[in-house]
């Protein structure tokens, strides 16, 4: 088992018990924009892509790359964008127009 | 600068991309702070991106500014669908993350071999068959919630025998390929394997179970791109799957709870088919129905009112209707608060988005709990398009297929109205004895015509 799994072990395990006890208190009025910007978020593995893409090491991991790259930061500008439209539409009584 | 020295400056912006991401969850427990979340989200995110365009390994960036640019034209109008088309768009979304995972995963493998350890093709096979199961399950998800493919579950005999050997196949060559790591002609097998057992697992599940399938699937795709993370030692993509795998599985237990369902009877119990449509009409029974101009009469003299909206609400498109009915009972002094079941719609909190969109306060809006304590004191339950989350069967009847589900217990209201097309079930078929309580009304029409019929009716008697 090389040493690094551990470490990431860690961190994930970590980040688990953070994600739950965070998205626990989310109110279950916002769980849609909830999973639109978990899935923004989620986006960033479009790093790994850049990374790889911009290695240019085979032409094979390149194409797939460069294909990641498209659909991830896709997922990265539409989710923060649709996030940002829903939670604008949450408006209390008072502050409804007329 | 050293090349050490930009390495270090770049992870530290991994470090700070982390910690807004998880803030950016944390300020979305409120609606007054959601909206910080998101720029909180989006400073994180453009800051690890970034980063990385300056990392010394990226050497050609031609093709990768034609991706984001092509990235930005899917996104753009992706972000800015109208709000009834939110589920599917949450759907392609969840496809769009995996896809990306799986083509790392892929590209990974071949740009490693022959030097791939065992644990390192264990962690890339787990990766890459997750991320293409969920990959085509979320494309069959989408399909169906566009009604491009049909809504109903899709069975057939040996169904799950089928299901479960494809599976079995795809572990059986990823455990070929731990091995013997360096069989690339086993691993495009094992991906194409993997791909089909999304279809498959998808394929057979009907849309009133959406809501589960597509917290599943966020969960999926969540998973994958932390797996990738391990693969790639990556520690920003670790920590943003986790949250996102730990929201999805949140969001699918909440939905199972609200079904009084398990996992395994959602993804392999095809519901709506095992019911043999039992004692298929023995006695007659007689419904009472009633005209808007009655309808409206009845919601007028009420002091409390409480709207159950559901998914034939967002099929009729009749939410904004729906707020004029709001407006125009509140100006008479009526207390109006929506009940909304964790179930209602085709993803979590759809009927919320809708009714937010159409400008109504969400501290109207309230959760099954809170409202069923209101329930007894209600004058007037007003259902629209909803039907098996208001099904007192589900307390009484332990023969219904959906005996133990938590309902909203409209039934304790003084009166019930259905807004409903017809007296046909809907196709989970599930037969509702609401409808034939002395208390009950029933309002055939299109939900959104009839409301409107409603609407003007209490415009014009107020004249």
């Amino acid at each position: 088992m090389p040493s690094d799994f551990l470490s990431n072990l860690y961190v994930f395990i970590l980040a688990g018990f953070v994600g739950f006890e965070v998205i626990k208190r989310v109110s279950p009025l916002l769980h849609t924009p909830l999973m639109s910007l978990t899935n923004a978020l989620d986006a960033i593995v479009v790093v790994a892509a850049i990374i790889i893409a911009g290695r240019h090491e085979t032409l094979l991991s390149t194409v797939l790359c460069v294909v990641a790259v498209a659909a991830s930061f896709s997922n990265m500008v539409g989710g923060f964008l649709i996030t940002d439209r829903m939670l604008r539409m949450f408006k209390t009584g008072g502050a409804k127009r007329p | 600068m050293s090349g050490i020295a930009t390495q270090q400056l770049l992870d530290s912006a991994y470090v700070v991309a982390s910690v807004l991401f998880i803030l950016s969850l944390k300020w979305l427990s409120s609606p007054v702070a959601a909206r910080r979340g998101v720029l909180a989200g989006e400073i994180g995110a453009a800051l690890a991106v970034g980063a990385t365009l300056f990392n010394p390994d990226v050497q050609q960036y031609k093709w990768i500014i034609i991706a984001l640019i092509i990235g930005a034209a899917i996104g753009i109008p992706l972000g800015l669908v109208h709000m009834t088309a939110v589920p599917q768009r949450t759907a392609l979304s969840h496809a769009f993350g995996a896809l990306s995972a799986s083509m790392i995963g892929i590209a990974e493998y071949y740009v490693g071999i022959p030097n791939i350890s065992r644990f390192g093709m264990g962690e890339i096979a787990l990766e890459v068959i997750i991320g293409s199961l969920t990959f085509t399950g979320s494309v069959i998800a989408a399909g169906k919630l566009q009604e491009i493919l049909p809504q109903r579950p899709i069975t057939y005999k040996g169904q799950n025998v089928v299901s479960l050997s494809v599976l079995g196949a795809a572990i059986l060559l990823a455990v070929a390929l731990v091995c013997n790591p360096n069989a690339p002609y086993l691993f495009p097998i094992m991906v194409v394997v993997a791909l089909g057992f999304g279809i498959l697992l998808v394929t057979p599940i009907g849309g009133a179970d959406m809501p589960t399938v597509i917290s599943l699937l966020n969960s999926y795709a969540g998973f994958s791109a932390a797996l990738l993370g391990f693969v790639l030692n990556n520690k920003v993509l670790i920590i943003a799957g986790a949250l996102d795998g730990s929201s999805g599985f949140i969001l699918s237990v909440i939905m199972c709870k609200a079904m009084n369902r398990s996992f395994s009877n959602v993804m392999f119990g095809a519901f709506g088919q095992v019911q043999a449509s039992t004692k298929a009409g023995a006695e007659e029974r007689t419904v009472r129905s009633a005209s808007p101009e009655e309808s409206a009469g009845i919601l007028a003299a009420a002091s409390k009112v409480v709207i159950v909206p559901g998914y034939g609400m967002a099929v009729a498109q009749a939410q904004h209707k729906v707020r004029e009915l709001y407006d125009s009972l509140s100006k008479r002094g009526v207390d109006v608060k929506f009940g909304i079941h964790p179930v209602a719609g085709r993803m979590p909190g759809h009927m919320n988005v809708l009714l937010a969109e159409a400008d109504i306060p969400y501290d109207r809006l309230v959760e099954m709990d809170d409202i069923n304590s209101d329930m007894g004191q209600t004058d007037v339950a007003l259902i629209i398009g909803a039907n098996d989350v208001t099904n007192p069967a589900a307390r009484t009847d332990q023969s219904s297929p959906i005996f133990g589900m938590p309902i909203l217990d409209v039934d304790r209201a003084r009166t019930v109205m259905v807004i409903k097309r017809s007296m046909n079930p809907g196709f989970a078929g599930i037969d509702n004895p609401l409808y034939y309580f002395d208390k009950t009304l029933m309002l055939f029409g299109d939900a959104k015509a009839f409301v409107a019929d409603i609407v003007r009716e209490l415009s014009g008697s107020s004249k």
